[in-house]
């Protein structure tokens, strides 16, 4: 039993055991509900009814069976490959996006430590330049599945992502500049502890969106925009260019695409409350300095999802709102407003930190 | 300047860009290419720099089907020619058969025609500004819109029976009067609409991502307009306010007060902006007409024109002679040929009929208002951007039953 223990607390295992549960557990779930959520809500939206149908005998669950169905369908449609794809680069391609949609998980804590088991699957020290290299093999996905499929549409909708996405990452670093100023470290750990400080006394905690009020704006359009969501969804251009750079996929690949928007989402739903709104710090938790151990950690975690299901919701209803940009004022908006925008917070945010050092 | 002329002008001199020129094929299944159109189209990179627009995927024959009909079996096909405003066509087509006869139809039929056919030009308008705005991203405001659509569709069930296949006009009237009740139920429905209107606007109209989607996008002068033979909302962007209502009053609306909204710059954003205007004048016009309404019968007493009463088909022989000729011989307009020109949801929609005074129309032919708005596609796009050919074919309102007829 010993013996069992000692490997399980090896550093690689537990690290395995954390990639486990996190993305099976919290991201993938998540990620796969909300591509029903998104069907409900816009349905509420728009004074539908929603997918209702799938059902067992008399249970539909309203509507929670699509997920099993949509599945389901995927896995037996036929895997198309057009003809005069490379084929190779055409089959790995959904994956690129899927795994950097999914790695973003591997820095975000979902509650403090105990001792020195911590819930995060690895807290290195470049921490975030770790999220911007691993989405910028988000681009990858898109460009090769846009030119290896064999078709004008497709390479349309990958020439628009690959100019979208590498500069849109160009932003997203300079928007989170304010951060690392602020909290003085680019560490996840870092940063999210600096969220635990306090102004005036006890009252306002120094969460990330009242210091960088400015750069949480720019971040998030930023990520938006990275992930390729409405309003930003020139790539996938559906009335345009059909669907884009995926438009020849069928089945589990084009399944794998979807699911790594909908994972994507939520990495960005995490990654906006672990970076503004204090990670999974509870506000004003350490005034109950009596709270046991464990029930602090359950409210972290629940403080966690709680933020992480609002942004989620925030991105469903700004996609089910407002019109969609065209593609080069995509750019427009990122050279034009956005860089300046990042610059000037960037200098502000100095200043600030300078005068009241 | 267009996007092209300035890539042209900042170019080294003399390049040719036929090397970097891909064409694509947009239709005829393409998300955006609602009716069945196709566009071949030259890209430059996102840039396009020619179009030839390919019509007659829905040719059913409509005007040949005609002339081996009777005359009051047209008025089933010309359901289906504009099939988001049915009525409009219904009634364009039997007010030309009515003016080859040289009659009118009694004032409560004209007064309901003039309701239905304005119901039938605020569907068509809701349909067009919704679609061409869900295709540019904007889902959640079609969606509003086609429930407005759908609580006046059952205004036309009502009256009708069928949503989209009415066949409700009859030369000199009209198949039906107004059903118990109908005129209480339009309030209540003209005062929904009123509302989703109000919710759609402040959801639309000042929304600075549709704004910049829409505005400076395929505007077309008013010379060219004229010139291309451009009618309806389309021409009354441009600043022409040229509508066949006030044009060339028929039916009633010389009695109706109603303005004529027009644009400036006939851009896809004033198209957008004069057909929301005339959502909302259609709407006091419905109100203007329900409150004239005047009493008497809705189907002329001429004889001829309609089948007559039971009571005299087996009471009179006149009756069963009538009876037996409408029966075996149809309808049978004297000697002539005209052109009646309507406004239907597009523009101007005209019939041109020649009879030679048997039962078979010799010729009916449409004037689609559309055909010339898909004829100036080329000149709205090339120098844009292709996603913008989603709005520029959104605004221009492609009905392909009554473009390929």
């Amino acid at each position: 039993m010993d013996f069992l223990l000692e490997i399980i607390m090896t550093p690689a295992v537990l690290a395995c055991i954390k990639i486990a549960v996190i993305i099976l557990l919290f991201a993938m779930p998540l990620g796969t509900v909300l591509t029903l959520m998104e069907r409900k809500w816009s349905a509420m939206i728009q004074d539908r009814v929603g997918p209702n149908r799938a059902n067992i005998g008399k249970f539909t669950g309203h509507g929670l069976l699509h997920l099993a169905a949509d599945g389901l369908k995927s896995i037996f449609k036929e895997d198309t490959i057009p003809k005069g794809a490379n084929g190779f680069l055409y089959l790995i391609a959904p994956f690129f996006g899927l795994i950097a949609a999914v790695a973003t998980f591997a820095i975000i804590p979902i509650a403090g430590p105990i001792g020195d088991f911590t819930f995060q699957v690895t807290d290195v020290n470049p921490g975030l330049l770790f999220i911007f290299a691993i989405t910028s093999l988000n681009v990858y996905g898109a460009v090769l599945a846009g030119t290896s499929s064999n078709s004008k549409f497709a390479l349309l909708g990958g020439t628009r992502a690959s100019a979208q996405m590498i500069s849109y990452e160009v932003f997203m670093g300079l928007a989170l500049m304010g951060i690392f100023m602020v909290y003085g470290t680019t560490r996840v750990s870092g940063i999210v502890n600096g969220q635990n400080e306090y102004w005036f006394g006890d009252l306002v905690p120094m969460w990330g969106i009242f210091t960088q009020p400015l750069g949480f704006i720019l971040f998030f359009t930023a990520l938006v925009a990275e992930t390729k969501r409405a309003p930003f969804d020139a790539p996938e251009g559906e009335s345009e260019i059909v669907a884009g750079y995926f438009l020849e996929y069928s089945g589990m690949r084009w399944s794998a695409f979807m699911l790594a928007e909908y994972v994507s989402l939520v990495g960005v739903a995490a990654l906006m409350t672990t970076l503004f709104f204090g990670g999974y710090h509870v506000p004003w938790l350490h005034l109950w300095e009596s709270a046991p151990q464990w029930l602090v950690t359950v409210l972290q975690i629940l403080k966690f999802t709680f933020f992480t299901v609002v942004f989620c919701w925030f991105q469903i209803q700004l996609r089910w709102t407002v019109p969609k940009f065209r593609f080069d004022q995509t750019m427009g908006l990122g050279w034009k407003k956005l860089l300046p925008l990042s610059l000037v917070n960037i200098i502000v945010t100095a200043l600030v930190i300078l005068t009241l050092a | 300047m267009t996007a092209l002329q300035a890539r042209m002008a900042t170019s080294k001199s003399g390049a040719d860009f036929s090397a970097s020129v891909m064409t694509i094929e947009i239709g005829p299944a393409h998300p955006a290419m609602h009716g069945i159109v196709r566009l071949t189209t030259q890209l430059d990179g996102e840039l396009i720099v020619g179009m030839e627009p390919e019509i007659g995927y829905l040719h059913r024959g409509f005007e040949k089907e005609s002339e081996n009909s009777k005359w009051i079996q047209v008025i089933p096909y010309t359901d289906r020619l504009n099939y988001v405003s049915p009525l409009l066509c219904n009634i364009g087509y039997s007010m030309a058969v009515e003016k080859l006869y040289g009659i009118e139809a009694p004032r409560r039929a004209e007064f309901t025609r003039v309701i239905m056919g304005e119901i039938s030009r605020i569907t068509d308008h809701l349909t067009c500004v919704g679609a061409a705005a869900m295709e540019i991203g904007a889902f959640t405001f079609f969606l509003w819109f086609i429930k407005a659509r759908e609580y006046l569709w059952e205004l036309v069930e009502e009256m009708t029976g069928a949503r989209l296949t009415t066949n409700w006009t009859r030369f000199g009237g009209n198949s039906m009067d107004l059903p118990d009740g109908f005129l209480s139920d339009l309030e209540d429905r003209l005062s929904k609409l009123e509302d989703i209107m109000e919710e759609c606007d402040k959801l639309l109209t000042r929304n600075k991502i549709f704004i910049d989607r829409v505005k400076d996008v395929g505007a077309i002068s008013k010379e060219d307009a004229l010139s291309y033979g451009f009618s309806g909302p389309m021409l009354r962007a441009c600043g022409i306010p040229y509508d066949v209502r006030r044009a060339d009053p028929y039916s009633v609306y010389d009695e109706l007060d109603f303005e004529i909204p027009v644009g400036s710059t006939g851009d896809c954003f004033d198209r957008f902006l004069v057909r929301m205007e005339e959502i909302r004048q259609s709407t006091s016009i419905i109100k203007q007409a329900a409150d004239k309404m005047p009493e008497g019968p809705f189907m002329t007493d001429e004889r001829m024109l309609h089948y007559p009463d039971k009571k005299d088909v087996y009471g009179n022989i006149e009756g069963l002679i009538d009876h037996f000729k409408m029966v075996m011989e149809g309808h049978q307009p004297p000697e002539g040929e005209i052109y009646m020109p309507t406004e239907g949801g597009n523009g101007e929609m005209g019939f041109y009929l020649v009879s030679d005074g048997s039962g078979d129309p010799v010729r009916v032919r449409l004037r689609p208002p559309c055909f010339n708005f898909v004829q100036a596609m080329p000149l709205m796009t090339v120098g844009h951007y292709v996603a913008d050919i989603v709005p520029i074919f959104g605004s221009i309102n492609m009905i392909g039953g009554e473009l390929d007829r």
